[in-house]
């Protein structure tokens, strides 16, 4: 099942894109953790697409897919603002002091860290395109 | 951004509710601010009712931190961090630069 919505790129749209997003993480048969996970991906990678790809608010949309298959759950995220393609996902700094810290950073590994598959692409028309998949677990399964 | 506080002798308690994310960081970074431009540097985040929180929030929490820590003056504790957001927040490190307590009691206490 493949379903499509289109949302503004604005702060105020994440908590629709969530939404969406988690009804369709739990119609795939995804565990509560899971489905966090999934949710906390997609909240991430909005915000991304916001703050560095259109740089701001109002400057686009975001057009967010969920197939639900057997394997799990696939979001793509569709953006029109700056070509992105990370060519390394930065670690949070290990032991850092309290002082040292700076704002921002940690989406992109936590993307990473929630779901089982990432890809990035640019797409001539399309744009940005970020597809994540999240697995059902057979081990997660079972104990359900 | 809903939120109930609550004045202690030694510290204040705040108390968000709901989800917390970049559509609302900004919200409770203001509240929070509130607090410290009044100097009260001893603050205790009740998260019983906050059910998600994106890395947006947790930076707020980080800015909030070093302003309460600065001059060894105070400090923002955690009380009752929902399993998944604590996984998260340890993910990144940064569940190393709070104390996390399981009841409001020993966080107040803690002061």
């Amino acid at each position: 099942m493949v379903r499509t919505v289109k949302f503004p790129g604005r702060y105020d749209a994440l908590p629709k894109i969530s939404n969406f997003v988690v009804d369709a993480a739990r119609e795939a048969g995804l565990t509560d953790s899971q489905v966090y996970a999934v949710d906390l991906a997609v909240d991430e990678a909005c915000t991304n697409i916001i703050d560095h790809a259109y740089g701001g608010e109002d400057m686009g949309e975001i057009q967010c897919t969920c197939n639900i298959s057997e394997e799990g759950l696939t979001v793509t995220l569709c953006d029109k603002g700056r070509p992105f393609k990370p060519v390394k996902i930065p670690a949070p700094k290990e032991n850092a002091r309290l002082k040292d810290l700076k704002s921002g950073g940690a989406g992109l590994f936590l993307i990473h860290k929630m779901m089982d598959k990432v890809n990035y692409d640019f797409i001539k028309g399309l744009g940005n395109v970020l597809t994540m998949t999240k697995l059902k677990s057979t081990k997660e399964v079972r104990e359900n | 951004m809903e939120l109930t506080t609550t004045q202690y002798k030694r510290c204040d308690l705040i108390k968000p509710v709901g989800r917390i994310d970049g559509s609302n960081a900004s919200d409770l970074e203001k509240l929070l601010t509130q607090f410290t431009d009044e100097s009260k540097f001893k603050l205790v985040l009740d998260m019983s009712d906050v059910n998600f929180m994106s890395s947006a929030g947790w930076w707020v929490l980080i800015r909030i931190q070093k302003v309460c820590k600065r001059y060894k003056r105070g400090e923002l504790v955690l009380v009752n961090v929902d399993e998944r957001i604590r996984g998260s927040l340890d993910l990144v490190g940064m569940g190393s630069y709070f104390k996390i307590f399981d009841d409001i009691t020993a966080a107040v206490g803690s002061f």
